[in-house]
């Protein structure tokens, strides 16, 4: 496999930002509820960690040590702001959507992670590359909860009715616990559960071993 | 090569970093500042239409809302003012500055705004020459924050057209479901006056009783949101009363038995 090719589709399941690495979760906690407004937040996520990687690596050899992280935050707001600015003015009602969420991916820990793992140390087609892929994995994570999340708690799929709800005369009653964030917790509990099933070499170690049952030792004493 | 840590080399990256990001930003906002308030503009007068249920599927709302006319309302003494220039009225700089606002006390603000305005823009629908319906503006605090909406009644002044909300930051499923069309159905029809002039009208707990005297002022409550009905009841309550637009209700009644 060519290197860009790796660069770019690792993060998806082998290396994913949220599965594995577990960033940026609040967001995917917080954004969730339905597929549309998913599907902006990953567009405007994958676009400020591409172009934020993009900056970072055409500037990184002149950027002093000191203030690096000062200077990436810098270039990570002012695309975020642009991107608040863009939706603002061309998808108004997902704006007021998402409201603080788009501003809060300044926070996203995957975009600085990418900035100073990944940019400070590679070229710019590369890390822009590595950018795209982890917004790339973010997304397909956070459009397996939107999906489960959104089908439970509304009975639709983007929006389309599949199960209609009693409030609307149909005969599904909605799970109104898959509309908290919380349930997120549990889907994305399970997808890491089902992603490591499946990428056997994704299971940490465990950091300690539980002692052996008190009653085993008695058992072998008798 | 590395000599990008003296402070000379860290003083000009940090300055034109800031000149460039400031730059970018400044050139977006600028630039990108007609479409968004165009944006707003256009989703406020969608709910204006959209509350006196004369938003078409498929119909364009500027065009459809050259058939509304705004117009200021002095809150105080229950008339229209031609003074203010309506492209100059704005409601959260009225209602912050001291001159044009009054303090509310704990026992009227039931809708917990603390300040109120003394003018407000309210629009009015006519057809045919003949008022068709009246849209106000509503506000109250609900449970995360403050649900901003129009009520559009008919010209009897008493029976609901529809609710509308554009801003509110209520629980997405819960409280959220104000913006429900089923739910925003259900007030059509809805009176808000007793024939003896008080407001009646509320969301209540649980699903109304049709059989009940009192059916007509009620509206089923959402299930999980007691707080954001409540919410609803209360901003009703405040606007349609004495400290809203009580006295322009009662001069635009008086007009009317003039008229006949």
């Amino acid at each position: 496999m060519s290197k860009a090719k790796e660069v770019l589709l690792n993060p998806l399941f082998n290396d994913n930002p949220i599965a594995l690495q577990i960033l940026g979760i609040c967001s995917a906690l917080a954004v969730t509820g339905t597929l549309y407004i998913t599907l902006i937040m990953c567009v405007a996520l994958t676009t400020v960690v591409t172009l934020s990687n993009l900056f970072v690596s055409l500037i990184r050899n002149h950027i002093p040590t000191n203030i690096r992280i000062i200077v990436q935050i810098s270039i990570i707001a002012t695309l975020v702001m642009l991107v608040d600015e863009v939706l603002q003015a061309f998808d108004y009602e997902s704006s007021k959507t998402l409201s603080v969420f788009v501003g809060l991916i300044v926070t996203n820990c995957i975009v600085m992670g990418r900035a100073e793992a990944f940019a400070m140390k590679n070229g710019p087609l590369m890390s822009a590359i590595d950018g795209f892929g982890n917004g790339l994995g973010y997304s397909v994570i956070l459009i397996i909860i939107a999906i489960i999340r959104e089908f439970i708690g509304a009975g639709t799929f983007y929006g389309i009715e599949i199960m209609p709800l009693t409030t609307n005369g149909g005969w599904y009653l909605a799970n109104n616990f898959f509309l908290t964030p919380a349930s997120s917790f549990f889907i994305i509990g399970f997808t890491i559960w089902a992603l490591r099933q499946w990428k056997t070499e994704q299971i940490e170690e465990p950091e300690f071993k539980i002692s052996k049952n008190s009653l085993e030792t008695e058992k072998r004493a008798i | 090569m590395n000599n990008n840590d003296t402070i000379k080399k860290t003083l000009i990256v940090a300055v034109s970093l800031c000149l460039v990001c400031s730059a970018l930003i400044s050139f977006s906002a600028v630039e990108l500042r007609d479409l968004q308030e165009a944006n707003k503009t256009l989703d406020k007068q969608s709910k204006i239409l959209s509350a006196a249920g004369l938003l078409k599927e498929g119909g364009d709302v500027t065009e459809l809302f050259e058939s509304i006319e705004a117009r200021i309302v002095n809150l105080e003494t229950g008339k229209f003012d031609y003074q203010i220039n309506l492209d100059e009225y704005e409601e959260s700089a009225f209602s912050r500055n001291p001159s044009t606002s009054i303090e509310l006390t704990a026992n009227n603000d039931i809708a917990l705004l603390k300040r109120r305005e003394n003018f407000q823009t309210v629009y009015l629908h006519y057809s045919m020459e003949k008022l068709n319906a009246i849209i106000l503006p509503v506000r109250g605090y609900g449970l995360w924050g403050t649900m901003k909406g129009y009520l559009a009644l008919q010209p009897d002044l008493k029976t609901i057209i529809g609710l509308e909300f554009f801003d509110h930051k209520e629980t997405p499923g819960l409280g959220g479901e104000i913006d429900n069309p089923k739910w925003k159905a259900t007030w059509k029809g809805k009176e808000v006056y007793s024939d003896s002039g008080d407001v009646l009208i509320s969301v209540i707990k649980g699903s109304v009783d049709r059989s009940s005297s009192q059916a007509k002022y009620q509206v089923d409550g959402l299930s999980g949101a007691t707080i954001t009905s409540n919410g609803v009841t209360n901003l009703l309550s405040f606007w349609l009363g004495d400290m809203g637009y009580g006295p322009l209700i009662n001069t635009l009644k008086d007009q009317e038995s003039k008229d006949v």
